[in-house]
């Protein structure tokens, strides 16, 4: 196992490096000086020169691509326009206010779906499993910034029951628990937005690869050996059920992260999505490279966990 | 809708094993022969959700392909004695900031997300469909090179590649040629997952005896895979066709409300949510982003019952 691991981490190199000369590719086609941006509008033509030059860009691009690469590996990604820092010390600043957020979103779409989409494999065609296919139809279509605006327009501004958006009470400066209370009551509305796109998906995907196990010859030789209902669903049919949910998992931790752009967007929850936003609207290359840097490193890790996980709950895959 | 099927196949499968023979003997003379695809029509007309799903599609379509004629208004003529108006009968969804029509917006703005969504589909359909078929049918170094490329294109985060490709290029264009910009970026970076399914399609089909037999006739190889390998993975593309626009809608719309996709003053549903992000508009104008956000709605939700209706007629073995 822990050879197969190595061995996909190590194949994971040459995607990698691929994947950063594309977007090194695609920054570098942007229009314009990025000089200009940093000096004031008066600067001579020299200090311009110069000032190129101490940024490297009169270097040719692979050269330059080389340098920013050996740098980036070193965990340099260059200072930031926007916040005037470096880039690595930007990023970890909002990378847990979206971690925060998915990690509520995780864990309750987990716990919340997973029963949900036994219960309606068991009880297929019931009125229970019924109304979660009508859910799941609906929360699947449901573009997330339009519910979290419709969701915004009921409860922030009709009833006036949570924050239309940010993360704190601006100029509360809450400590301890008064904060976590804020946070809560801030986190809410963006939290239900992903739950409820999260278990529309889950709730599906738990139902069909249940149903799938249940309709096996294994289950009935089970039931009929005299197994209570119980031991047959949970024990018997849910740890091969788990299979396919687990390559889920793999697609899912990227996407959240990724998608977080649309929705921290919505909610102005100044998480990693929002700083993107930043980013691309300030061109700040040098940000937004380690930003989609790091967005491809989480997918290539998600997958490479996926199937991991995929090798761990079925013994009957090998890893040679 | 899903549920509708697997009842019909199972209710065909039991009196099918029991009387499939009797059927035959008393009405051999009355006997249809349905070709695969009169097979998958009429699995498809029983379920009626898919059905459903397919006619508010096609009424939708033909809402955004008659907007000329179905409105009198123009969508992006201003009229500046008529700003900001709620719905009245002279402006069914009232007018935008600048005095335009906003119906009229939604119904062109529907034209240019479904031509967006349509247009990536045909582009990620090619691209898939060629790939796939040329690792699937070749195999050995030329299947390595293929699926390597495949799998870089699928590590690519969509929507923060996509929203930097249009953040680089945009400023360039125009408007008007935006939407063109936002099928390729949509249709360029959702191939792999299609092209990855048709290569496995290929794999096990090339060892069927009917490709053998093409083979030993001596027919050439692009004809073998355009003519008897990619028809037996039509089922499969179409399916995933369908359900690539629902998704291709979805990223344009997404694209479109962050304001990196089809740009102000062409209209798409998405950026015409995005009045939203100024508050007052949330507060006060609900017409200005509620009916284009559940426009968005309908015509993903319409094509996912559509896709997965089509998906459970063809696909035996899906559930």
């Amino acid at each position: 196992m822990l050879k197969y691991i190595i061995r996909r981490l190590l194949h994971m190199i040459p995607v990698i490096l691929i994947i950063s000369i594309v977007i090194f590719g695609i920054v570098k086609m942007a229009p314009g000086d990025p000089v200009g941006t940093n000096l004031d509008p008066k600067a001579t033509a020299e200090q311009r020169a110069a000032e190129r030059a101490r940024l490297g860009l009169d270097k040719p691009l692979p050269v330059q691509y080389w340098n920013w690469l050996t740098r980036s590996v070193k965990g340099d990604f260059g200072d930031s326009y926007i916040y005037k820092k470096p880039v690595s010390d930007v990023v970890p600043n909002f990378i847990w206010n979206t971690f925060l957020l998915n990690v509520v979103d995780f864990i309750l779409a987990f716990l919340i779906s997973i029963p949900i989409g036994i219960i309606c494999a068991v009880k297929q065609y019931s009125k229970t499993d019924n109304f979660w296919t009508v859910f799941s139809i609906i929360g699947i279509s449901m573009p997330s910034f339009f519910f979290g605006l419709l969701l915004i327009y009921i409860f922030s501004v009709k009833l006036n029951a949570f924050p239309i958006n940010g993360m704190v009470t601006p100029g509360k400066n809450a400590t301890g628990w008064a904060h976590i209370k804020d946070v809560m009551h801030h986190i809410f509305l963006p939290a239900l937005v992903l739950v409820i796109g999260s278990m529309a998906s889950l709730v599906r995907y738990t139902r069909t690869s249940m149903l799938e196990v249940i309709n096996q010859d294994y289950i009935r030789t089970a039931r009929s050996k005299g197994l209570s209902e119980k031991v047959v669903i949970y024990k018997h049919a849910f740890r091969n059920a788990l299979i396919p949910i687990m390559t889920i998992i793999g697609f899912w931790i990227p996407g959240l992260f990724s998608g977080a752009v649309i929705l921290e967007t919505t909610f102005v929850w100044p998480g990693i999505g929002n700083v993107m936003m930043d980013a691309i609207s300030a061109r700040d290359y040098n940000l937004i490279m380690a930003l989609n840097m790091f967005f491809a490193l989480l997918t290539l890790l998600g997958n490479l966990l996926a199937d991991i996980g995929y090798a761990l709950v079925d013994p009957r895959i090998k890893v040679e | 809708m899903t549920e509708k099927n697997i009842k019909n196949k199972t209710e065909n499968k039991a009196p099918n094993k029991s009387n499939g023979l009797d059927s035959k003997e008393i009405k051999e003379e009355e006997q249809v022969i349905l070709t695969p695809w009169k097979l998958v029509l009429r699995k498809f007309k029983k379920n009626k959700v898919a059905v459903a799903g397919m006619i508010i599609f096609i009424i939708m379509v033909f809402l955004a392909l008659f907007a000329p004629i179905l409105t009198p208004y123009d969508p992006y003529t201003m009229d500046f004695s008529q700003v900001n108006q709620p719905p009245s009968k002279a402006h069914l969804m009232g007018t935008d900031e600048l005095g335009r029509d906003y119906l009229t917006r939604i119904l062109y703005g529907g034209r240019v997300s479904m031509q967006v969504g349509l247009f990536a589909v045909i582009i990620e359909i090619i691209i898939g469909a060629l790939v796939g078929g040329l690792a699937g049918y070749y195999g050995g170094w030329v299947d390595n090179l293929l699926m390597r490329i495949v799998e870089i294109f699928m590590a690519f985060p969509f929507l923060p590649i996509a929203i930097t490709i249009s953040a680089v290029i945009g400023p360039e264009v125009a408007p008007e040629k935006r939407m063109y910009i936002m099928m390729f970026i949509i249709g360029l970076l959702s191939w792999g997952g299609l092209a990855r399914m048709i290569r496995g399609q290929i794999l096990s089909l090339r060892e069927q005896e009917f490709i053998q037999a093409a083979k030993a006739l001596g027919i050439r190889d692009s004809r073998i895979i355009w003519k008897h390998l990619i028809p037996n993975t039509l089922g499969y593309i179409i399916v995933s066709a369908t359900l690539g626009m629902a998704g291709a809608i979805m990223s344009e719309a997404g694209l479109s409300f962050l304001g990196l996709g089809v740009t102000p003053p062409v209209p798409t549903w998405g950026n015409l949510v995005q009045n939203a992000r100024d508050i007052y508009v949330l507060k006060n104008r609900v017409w200005l982003w509620l009916p284009p956000g559940v426009a968005i709605f309908f015509a993903v939700m319409s094509i996912n019952l559509f896709g997965d209706g089509l998906r459970d007629a063809i696909d035996p073995k899906s559930k």
